[in-house]
């Protein structure tokens, strides 16, 4: 038998009440007038309603007083509503400095998810309760769409290139998963959990799945097995620029301009080396696409940014004393 | 104006109905008369929509039940894209435009013919090559990336007629160009005398606005379906990233013409409801010109407003807030019409005859289609209801529940004008208000479905969406029984329904001085206008009036 109705979804993010907050208002404004003007209508229809057919009513030109007003009422309430609409949308897109950082990479049909202390997970991320969480996305294939309802949050996730979002869930429980994106023949079943945990819970959560290296480990792996060590040296003595403190930087290019060492940069140096040459080296670095795979070019990004001091101050608190029988409320 | 046209020697037999001048397939094949291309619309539209229907139905069976157990996946995800590609591209497109405003247009203004009667059948002729395209895509295996082509899906990892489907679109779309580039010389060129632009019909101004989205928005699409295909093809790249394509350009260049291309649907559907208010309030619309501009301005802000349907693909943040703040403005001029339809009611004479009931319809669906465009318009909410049914209710409210409202109000309106025949108004009434109830009840309940986070193009979902997906499957039977009663009641009355005047709503118009079913060459003496659109009530009246309230 189906579950009970629900008329209201689960709100369980800090988002998710300006969100919410938006719906409301226009919510409201949109019943006063659809009720306002079917009112009128239904008045009109029956106070007017044609009693002889020799009816003529006087004809009315217009109002040129009317017109101004219900355009520029509308008008003006229709901007209250887009600066509503446009102050969460901006604070949605500034993630916290603070932010804890997980990867995200999409294939069909599957949501591959790792933590920066390696753990990894499929179509399930565990979150800790009030700490802002920054997801760094991407896609092996079609665009998918990573959507948590109860988060009131989704974003497009496209080959070729990060899309990131963040959120800090404040409610502990299990939710949805989604994609929105129509991405081939099992759209609808690449969904998941999102399980939003008690920090404690979430650090025996961690301590108690299966873990190989962190994502910084398997990062400088990847980066020595594929012998980027040997031009990109800890100084500048190599063929190609140091990476050491590279990340979050500006970086000078050959052709003048300038750009800022982030994820998206790094990624387009590893798989199109030819696109931004940095100023004073030469177009030596082979491309290295089809060598290695998405989620090790993230590894290999975690890594990179581990080279630089101000990353390490951001780095995400260690681990509280876990307590490998603590209490799983949210599940696992 | 047109004197070389109008002045063509008349042919032999003046006066002969246009359906029974000239007898045979060949005469109807071959015929250069807008009226009887418009007929040949009216079928092929017809047809299509069976199947557009047959489709939705199967989506509304296959969603009763929260597990996938009719249809596979694979089956299920051909069936909402042929619903798609058959309604956008081949109804709700062409429906009002290429068989109202074809049919009406050129009597409305006085005119014998479009300007361009050979383009005329060859729009047509176009349009049934599209549609053939798409069947036979349909034969051979179907396709399943949604009516939004969206790459690189459809340009690379889509294992189905992709090519086929997307080539019936982009033939359809030159059937679309050929008609709006006809409907634009028509009302530049073969308005009768004295027939001045401030006084058409509104349902003109409405059409001359689509066709001006017709023309320019239309070649876009089709250039982004012949890329699609030479990436697919032939292994170009344009929107493929691991060889250097973009694909976000692919969107951009879709939605460019996608969006305004709801304006091709709803525009015109507005021009009925113009005519229909009037007449059966016999009265002058109120605010005359606002509601002309309204539908221009609607025509030209919607050219930069596609970005609405990318707030979170990825383009800058900075771009989703223009194209939010552009959005709430286009609002606006729909809602100016709506107050000043409203507004004419006002001390009007009103008769609740099915056309009207359709009106009155149209404004409830329309309004709740409108206003819930607000929500998808505003950046915050959209985060949250993007790609979920509350998009999926509110396109429809607009598309089908305003276009198809005012599509069908006009085809009751004007049925004893093109058939010369009356159809039995109380099922007319009761299919208005079946239609009305059953769309509700089918559409509601999926803006809250939305709200509660249900993704589109799901073919099994979570099981806490089962009561409302089963309204919606409930209310599709109710709607499906209005949407067939026409077809029952419109065919039997071709053969059995009473002989209709030519002026059987007392409506103003050029259409209603003329017998119905029109004469071939429609004026047997082109008209000289003196008055303006909507003239019910004696002149003097109408002076007086115009020195209060302008």
């Amino acid at each position: 038998m189906p579950k009970d109705l629900q008329l209201f979804p689960d709100s369980a993010a800090t988002g998710a009440a300006g969100v919410d907050a938006n719906y409301l208002y226009i919510l409201a404004v949109s019943v006063f007038f659809a009720v306002g003007i079917s009112l009128a209508i239904l008045y009109f229809a029956l106070r007017y309603k044609r009693k002889s057919e020799a009816d003529v009513p006087k004809p009315i030109h217009g109002s040129i007083a009317l017109e101004l007003t219900w355009t520029i009422i509308p008008f003006l309430l229709a901007m209250t509503m887009f600066v509503g609409g446009a102050v969460v949308f901006f604070r949605n897109y500034q993630a916290p400095a603070n932010s804890m950082e997980m990867f995200v990479v999409g294939k069909q049909w599957m949501w591959k998810i790792q933590h920066p202390s390696g753990v990894r997970e499929i179509n399930e991320l565990h979150v800790p309760l009030n700490r802002p969480v920054k997801l760094t996305m991407t896609t092996e294939d079609v665009i998918h769409s990573f959507y948590i309802p109860a988060f009131r949050i989704k974003k497009d996730v496209v080959p070729g290139q990060y899309s990131t979002m963040w959120f800090e869930a404040n409610k502990v429980g299990k939710y949805h998963l989604f994609c929105a994106e129509y991405c081939g023949t099992q759209h609808s079943g690449m969904i998941g959990s999102v399980y939003v945990m008690e920090e404690a819970d979430y650090e025996a959560w961690l301590s108690g799945s299966v873990r190989g290296e962190t994502m910084q480990q398997a990062g400088e792996r990847l980066f020595n097995r594929l012998g980027c060590a040997t031009c990109h040296k800890a100084d500048n003595s190599g063929r190609g620029p140091t990476l050491v403190d590279l990340f979050g930087k500006p970086v000078k290019l050959q052709n003048g301009m300038s750009v800022i060492a982030d994820e998206g940069y790094l990624r387009e140096s590893v798989l199109k080396p030819s696109a931004k040459i940095v100023s004073g080296y030469a177009i030596e670095m082979p491309t290295f696409q089809g060598q290695i795979s998405e989620e090790g070019l993230l590894q290999v990004i975690s890594y990179i940014k581990s080279l630089s001091k101000s990353a390490q101050t951001a780095a995400p608190a260690p681990a509280a004393a876990p307590a490998p029988d603590a209490a799983k409320k949210g599940g696992n | 104006m047109s004197s070389a046209v109008n002045t063509l020697p008349m042919p032999e037999n003046v006066g002969e109905s246009y359906l029974t001048k000239g007898k045979g397939v060949m005469s109807w094949l071959l015929t250069k008369d807008h009226k009887r291309i418009a007929l040949l619309y009216l079928l092929s539209i017809t047809f299509m929509s069976l199947l557009g229907g047959f489709f939705a139905a199967l989506i509304r069976l296959e969603l009763i039940t929260p597990g996938g157990d009719l249809l596979s996946a694979e089956s299920y995800n051909k069936t909402f894209t042929m619903h798609g590609v058959i309604m956008v591209f081949f109804i709700l497109i062409p429906a009002t435009p290429a068989v109202l405003g074809n049919f009406l247009m050129p009597i409305m203004i006085g005119a014998r013919d479009l300007a361009l009667p050979r383009i005329n059948l060859l729009s047509w002729y176009i349009y049934v090559l599209g549609a053939a395209f798409t069947l036979f895509s349909m034969l051979s295996g179907g396709v399943d990336t949604g009516w939004t082509f969206y790459t690189p899906y459809s340009s690379t990892y889509a294992n189905s007629a992709v090519i086929t489907a997307a080539l019936g679109a982009f033939i359809s779309g030159f059937s679309s160009i050929l008609t709006g580039l006809n409907f634009i010389v028509t009302v530049h060129k073969m308005r009768a005398p004295g027939m001045t632009w401030f006084r058409l019909p509104l349902f003109v101004w409405a059409h001359y606005a689509t066709a001006l989205v017709q023309i320019l928005g239309t070649p876009v699409v089709a250039m982004t379906i012949l890329l699609v295909a030479l990436e697919r093809l032939f292994g170009f790249s344009f929107f493929n990233p691991n060889t250097g394509g973009d694909p976000i350009l692919f969107q951009h260049m879709f939605w460019f013409y996608s969006h305004p291309a709801v304006y091709i649907m709803i525009l015109p559907a507005m021009g009925v409801i113009s005519e229909l208010v009037t007449c059966f309030s016999r009265k002058k619309v109120f605010g005359y010109s606002f509601i002309a501009m309204s539908s221009v301005s609607i025509a030209v802000i919607g050219f930069i407003i596609w970005g609405h349907h990318m707030y979170v693909s990825g383009q800058s943040v900075y771009a989703g807030m223009v194209f939010s703040i552009l959005t709430f403005i286009v609002a606006i001029p729909s809602a100016v019409k709506v107050f000043n339809w409203t507004a004419t009611l006002y001390k009007g004479s009103i008769s609740y005859d099915a056309p009207m009931l359709y009106a009155f319809g149209f404004f409830g669906l329309f309004l709740i289609g409108g206003l819930t465009g607000l929500f998808c318009a505003n950046v915050a909410v959209d985060l949250h209801i993007h790609d979920t049914y509350f998009i999926v209710a509110h396109f429809h409210y607009i598309m089908v529940g305003g276009a198809i409202m005012g599509y069908l109000g006009g085809l009751h309106f004007w049925w004893p004008k093109i058939t010369g025949r009356t159809y039995p108004e109380l099922a007319g009434r009761i299919s208005a208000i079946f239609v009305f109830l059953g769309f509700n009840l089918t559409f509601f309940p999926q803006f809250l479905l939305g709200y509660l986070g249900m993704p589109r193009r799901y073919h099994a979902y979570p099981e806490e969406f089962q009561i409302l997906n089963m309204m919606s499957s409930a209310g599709a039977s109710v709607l499906a029984i209005g949407y067939t009663l026409p077809m029952i009641y419109f065919v039997w009355s071709l053969f059995a329904g009473p002989k209709a005047s030519a002026n059987p709503w007392g409506a103003k118009g050029l259409e209603w001085t003329i017998p119905s079913p029109p004469p071939l060459e429609n004026f047997t003496e082109i008209p000289i206008v003196t008055e303006e659109a909507y003239a019910y009530a004696p002149e003097e009246a109408e002076e007086h009036e115009v020195k209060h309230h302008v």
